[in-house]
């Protein structure tokens, strides 16, 4: 333990700690822009100085480590002055216009500003040069940045796609792809995770707001929306809930709330996703066994972000991926398709809205594959906080709202469902369903959670081998299925890069492209909170225990679907409304580099 | 484009030698535009993203075609002190570019300097290894003009 004192108090604190840890630890905090915990400490902005005796300069806290004897002064004149002084530089070139800013108001600047007592504008020069890219998910508006780099770290270091860094220099500094691209033309898988920490409104998901309002107030429109499972995990955080309550019923009541027509929930389709999912694992699995050849290992498709990220950095393993459509597409599909027929309304005047915890979505939803029958699948995608935004706009009181059900037939959903929303949830899903139709039991694993691929770690891995299966499955006898689980697409490309070389060795393997998976997505609530994603994949498991069906293919919606309107899982019409196909695009447009691709 | 993606590969995936193999790149081709980059960042295995912030960090690097010859006229302080901006007027009008172009016969690119050193000799100008003291903006026209007769390369 190393002794120092922090404004005259004597305090401890673990060798390697840094000012700004210890000084936390013992109630004290110290203004910050650019620190990000275990993620950016770079020590950039220089907002987070402290006065340490015998230094002639102030140090930055967050990554000066404590030494023994240190007296460390948090709070004095000099290091107040320097920080006004440094926030006032910053904002000498940013943009004024608080008042038509996105983030107004849940602004990382503009609520240091009011920390430091910052009150009077004394430096004012030329505005910051604006770019302003809009992309399908991201809209990006350089004249806002602070050049703080947190978005180049999570890009480049977290999940190691690399697409934005640090251009030109000195004045000129922009964060922007290669050559200032427009992102739409490079190879950002569009996760948002530099939206997520992102401390002014330099990037933001693309508006999706404008449209859907048109559509509510569009008396020819149905307007039918589905919200995805991480949602309800994160929605509350936008009214101060505290992080990881669960707001399924409220949030289906604001929805009700706010005239949607119909509120469906995405969790239905994450069940026909295991079901077709499933069924595709399942014949790739008996036709490699039985020598026809099948392509191995099968890889999940329901990560947009993901989809995108391996049609350029990995063209030619497209095999792999399920064709299974994500699940909101798939319940799209079927809202202008089997819904409509029900209704027997005209699927044009259908508008269908998915609310997600996810950027990708966005641009998924463009995608020339994403429509039957020259319907679009889904009209438009709303991320969490959009959904924030629009029930605080309609004057809708959420905490009070009563608990209510989503309508049927595209609302019932099991357990299985709800863990889609979590790293190694849509395996756990697969994996109760696919073992019980081979062996006629339960998944053998405590409360059906199979436990070595739980937990926030990069890649995971298990085995699960078939003993006495049912007579129709006879030659899975003894067989071991490998599985591997990970998020984040830093440890996609660690799979990847055997499934490229040939030497993988498992049969199924789950991919998120955010690290935690959707509770953690480009499109969910900022926070401060370390422990986030702890908390809302509690709030996932904890909806997945409450519910009786646990296991996708015991939806009795799902069922009497197959019966009434899809016919058998992977049958013809499930693959017409279903499945989709990839197209491989390598790392460069080759509009710009005429084809220098990998 | 060949002869750049050997040298690369001769790099393979030894990022901190990125500054040279642009460097090197450069020297080849001439300058360094998107397609050079790629095979650079494929190649060290970083991201395009990368080498544009090194290639735009640093002025020496360019993504535009360059001109047969270098012309850097000072601005450091004493150059500048001394008329330095003169010498870059008179030659945007003599050129017909602005700095950092090329000129459309690609003989020259046109850059200015933070002080080459040369500060006793103020205003100072190079083209390429050549530096020309106490410029005067009325004899520029003759020192581009000899660029112009064959085979002659300096003063």
């Amino acid at each position: 333990m190393i002794n120092l004192t922090i404004n005259g108090i004597p305090v401890q604190a673990e060798e390697g700690t840094t000012i700004m840890e210890a000084a936390r630890a013992n109630g004290i905090n110290i203004p910050n822009l650019c620190y990000l915990k275990d993620i950016h400490k770079y020590g950039s902005c220089r907002i987070c100085v402290v006065e340490v005796a015998g230094s002639r300069n102030l140090q930055a806290s967050c990554i000066t480590r404590v030494r023994e004897g240190m007296e460390v002064l948090t709070n004095s004149p000099r290091v107040r002055r320097a920080r006004k002084m440094l926030y006032e530089l910053l904002v000498s070139n940013h943009p004024k216009d608080c008042l038509q800013c996105s983030r107004n108001q849940s602004c990382e600047l503009q609520a240091l500003g009011d920390t430091l007592g910052v009150i009077e504008t004394r430096l004012q020069c030329q505005p910051a040069t604006s770019r302003i890219d809009i992309s399908p998910s991201i809209t990006r508006d350089t004249s806002k940045c602070v050049l703080c780099r947190r978005c180049v770290t999570v890009c480049n270091e977290i999940q190691k796609v690399g697409t934005i860094n640090a251009q030109n220099r000195g004045y000129n500094t922009l964060i922007s792809p290669s050559m200032e691209l427009p992102l739409d033309s490079t190879a950002c898988a569009m996760c948002g995770q530099c939206t997520v920490v992102c401390p002014t409104g330099a990037l933001t998901e693309t508006d999706g707001l404008a449209r859907v309002w048109a559509a509510l107030a569009d008396p020819k429109k149905r307007v039918i929306v589905q919200t995805a499972p991480a949602v309800r995990a994160a929605l509350g955080e936008c009214f101060g809930l505290p992080v990881g309550t669960p707001v399924t019923g409220k949030m289906v009541s604001a929805l009700r709330q706010l005239g949607f027509d119909d509120v469906f929930d995405t969790n239905f389709t994450a069940d026909l996703t295991i079901v077709e999912e499933g069924t595709e694992l399942l014949q790739r699995v008996t036709a490699a066994l039985t020598g026809e050849g099948a392509t191995l290992p099968m890889i999940t498709s329901c990560s947009p972000g993901w989809i995108k990220h391996i049609e350029h950095a990995y063209p030619t393993e497209l095999d792999h991926l399920s064709t299974c459509k994500s699940p909101h597409t798939m319940l799209g599909a079927l809202t202008k398709s089997f819904y409509a027929e029900k209704l027997g309304i005209d699927p044009e005047d259908i508008f269908t809205v998915s609310i997600m915890p996810c950027t990708a979505k966005k641009y998924e939803i463009q995608r020339p594959e994403m429509e039957v029958d020259g319907y679009r699948d889904v009209d438009a995608v709303l991320t969490t906080r959009e959904l924030g935004r629009m029930i605080k706009s309609a004057g809708i009181d959420f905490l009070s709202l009563p608990n209510d059900d989503f309508d049927h037939p595209l609302g019932l959903s099991t357990g299985a469902a709800d863990i889609f929303g979590v790293t190694g949830g849509v395996m756990e899903a697969a994996l109760r369903t696919v073992y019980e139709l081979v062996t006629g039991r339960e998944l053998p694993f405590e409360n059906l959670h199979v436990t070595p691929i739980l937990g926030l770690e990069q890649v995971k891995r298990a085995s699960i081998t078939f003993e006495n299966p049912l007579p129709e499955y006879g030659f899975l006898d003894g067989v071991t299925v490998n599985i591997a689980v990970t998020s984040g697409l830093a440890g996609a490309d660690i799979l990847m890069d055997e499934v490229r070389a040939g030497t993988s060795p498992y049969h199924f393997i789950e991919v998120m492209g955010c690290p935690g998976g959707c509770i953690a997505g480009g499109g969910q609530p900022r926070t401060d909170c370390e422990d986030f994603r702890e908390r809302r994949t509690r709030a996932l498991y904890s909806e997945d225990e409450r519910k009786v069906l646990r296991k996708s293919h015991e939806n009795p919606h799902i069922l009497q679907l197959y019966r009434e309107y899809l016919g058998e899982a992977g049958g013809h019409r499930a693959h017409h409304l279903l499945h989709t196909h990839y197209t491989p695009r390598g790392l460069y447009n080759e509009l710009i580099s005429n084809g220098s691709k990998k | 484009m060949e002869q750049i993606a050997n040298l690369a590969k001769s790099y393979c995936g030894k990022k901190d030698a990125l500054i040279q193999v642009l460097h090197m790149s450069q020297t080849i081709y001439g300058y360094l535009p998107m397609e050079v980059q790629q095979i650079v960042a494929d190649a060290l295995d970083i991201p395009v993203s990368e080498v544009s912030g090194v290639v735009s960090f640093y002025s020496f690097f360019s993504t535009q075609p360059r001109g047969e010859h270098t012309i850097r006229v000072c601005l450091g302080t004493a150059c500048y002190v001394r008329g330095g901006k003169k010498i870059v007027e008179r030659l945007q009008e003599l050129l017909g570019v602005n700095v950092g172009d090329t000129t459309a016969d690609r003989k020259f690119t046109f850059e200015v300097a933070r002080c080459i050193g040369a500060c006793g000799l103020a205003p100072a100008m190079s083209i390429d290894d050549v530096v020309y003291k106490q410029v005067d903006p009325d004899k520029l026209e003759q020192i581009l003009a000899r660029y112009y007769q064959e085979g002659v390369s300096a003063s």
